[in-house]
């Protein structure tokens, strides 16, 4: 049904394990989504996609140019969905993704053109909302984060919300410890230890432990040579010290390739304290890899499986939590991102 | 009235490139077409009434830019999608 189409993100249901939705959108017609219960043999579009608030009379409305990330609701809420758009805005499912609605709090937030930075911040095909985290022990306690715009948090399910970004660098700024005006690329929360949250950023790596507020550089640890600039971050699912991530040249004008043309994932087991190169099976040379910030994720058996998808139209998997790579597809277009799901009832 | 479908909408018309909606504006004619074809008007006007940047609608031969145009029931309307790229 929507063949040719850019689909962002493509997520399975956790708690009903059948639900599937994509977003989709085309170069030149407006974006969309799409819902599968029988595993994608049969698509039905979404009837009231994610949209702005009509703006009133006079004044410049927002439009939805594509719909960039899917987050199922809390397990006490089936059917609930929220999705993260570009330019940012935070819309809410609450019957399973046929209608869309906005998270006014956010949306009209006071402070929205602040913290978002306006359509200019953000990266090159749009600045985008991702990484919408619900804490498992609590729906209403909501994380999101915003290229460019940084990491934000709610207690009271989307009605306010306050900048979580203390400690994390934006050398991209002119002011040393900004508030917001970040660029998180990737941000992960545990489930079984949900006080952890880990960001890729713009401008490193970090962990955060809450109730503390203040970031900590964990990619400083990194090999100087590779740096600690990428998109992606994928978690362990029973070890809250082990994430793994695929580091992408960061300097000059910002390649976004494997550093040296030498695709490589690195995995700390003690919470980013150090990290070991995960390379083999991968070109030795002469792969200039771009993994975008979806693009990477875990799957959740033992040992843990690995994915990658490149915007060169591969996908590498790794059978023992990146000891080997293997290319199990190739000549996709550019994969923009890649999701596991538990089929298991 | 009759209606020119563009190839990347004919998903929601069952292929048609020509169908028959009702109305006496273009707004009304895409609400029309919209609860015919359940989602065509979203992927050609953005949640501001405005017409989607790589849409234009000729009514009669003329391109039109606002929804608010007035129709009568012998026009031709007809949607093209302007390609881009490569």
């Amino acid at each position: 049904m929507f063949f040719g189409h850019i689909v962002h993100h493509m997520v399975l249901d956790p708690r009903d394990k059948r639900t599937l939705l994509a977003t989709a959108r085309t170069g030149h017609l407006g974006p969309t989504l799409f819902r599968s219960t029988d595993f994608g043999r049969n698509w039905k579009e979404a009837s009231k996609p994610p949209a702005f608030q009509k703006a009133p009379e006079g004044q410049k409305g927002r439009v939805v140019d594509h719909v960039f990330w899917l987050t199922p609701g809390h397990a006490s809420e089936p059917g609930a969905w929220y999705a993260g758009t570009s330019p940012q805005g935070l819309f809410r499912s609450e019957d399973a993704g046929d209608t869309w609605a906005p998270v006014a709090g956010f949306n009209e937030h006071p402070m929205y053109m602040e913290w978002s930075g306006g359509e200019q911040a953000g990266t090159p095909d749009g600045p985008k909302m991702h990484s919408i985290l619900v804490d498992p022990r609590d729906s209403r306690h909501i994380y999101i984060a915003m290229s460019g715009g940084g990491v934000f948090e709610s207690v009271d399910k989307g009605a306010n919300w306050r900048p979580l970004n203390s400690g994390v660098a934006a050398d991209f700024l002119p002011i040393p410890d900004p508030e917001y005006g970040h660029d998180p690329h990737c941000v992960r929360l545990h489930s079984l230890a949900p006080d952890i949250l880990y960001q890729q950023n713009h401008c490193g790596i970090y962990r955060l432990e809450r109730p503390g507020t203040r970031w900590d550089r964990i990619g400083m640890n990194m090999p100087k040579k590779i740096g600690d600039i990428g998109f992606p971050l994928a978690l362990h699912p029973r070890d809250p010290a082990t994430l793994w991530v695929f580091p992408m040249d960061g300097t000059t004008v910002w390649p976004r390739t494997s550093p040296g043309g030498k695709p490589a994932a690195y995995v700390t087991r003690n919470a980013g304290k150090t990290w070991t190169r995960l390379d083999k099976g991968l070109p030795r040379s002469q792969g200039w890899f771009t993994v975008k910030r979806q693009g990477m994720t875990a799957d959740a058996h033992e040992p843990v499986g690995l994915y990658f998808g490149t915007t060169g139209g591969e996908v590498w998997a790794s059978k023992n939590e990146g000891g080997n790579w293997t290319c199990i597809a190739s000549h996709l277009p550019e994969i923009y991102a890649v999701e596991t799901a538990d089929l298991v009832r | 009235m009759n209606v020119l479908i563009p190839s990347p909408l004919r998903s929601y018309t069952g292929e048609r490139s020509s169908v028959e909606a009702a109305g006496a504006t273009l707004a009304a004619l895409l609400d029309d077409l919209n609860s015919r074809y359940p989602g065509i008007r979203f992927r050609m006007i953005d949640e501001q009434d405005a017409i989607r940047r790589h849409v234009r609608i000729f009514i009669n031969g003329e391109q039109v830019r606002e929804l608010n145009v007035p129709l009568r029931t012998t026009d031709e309307v007809i949607i093209l999608q302007a390609l881009t790229g490569g």
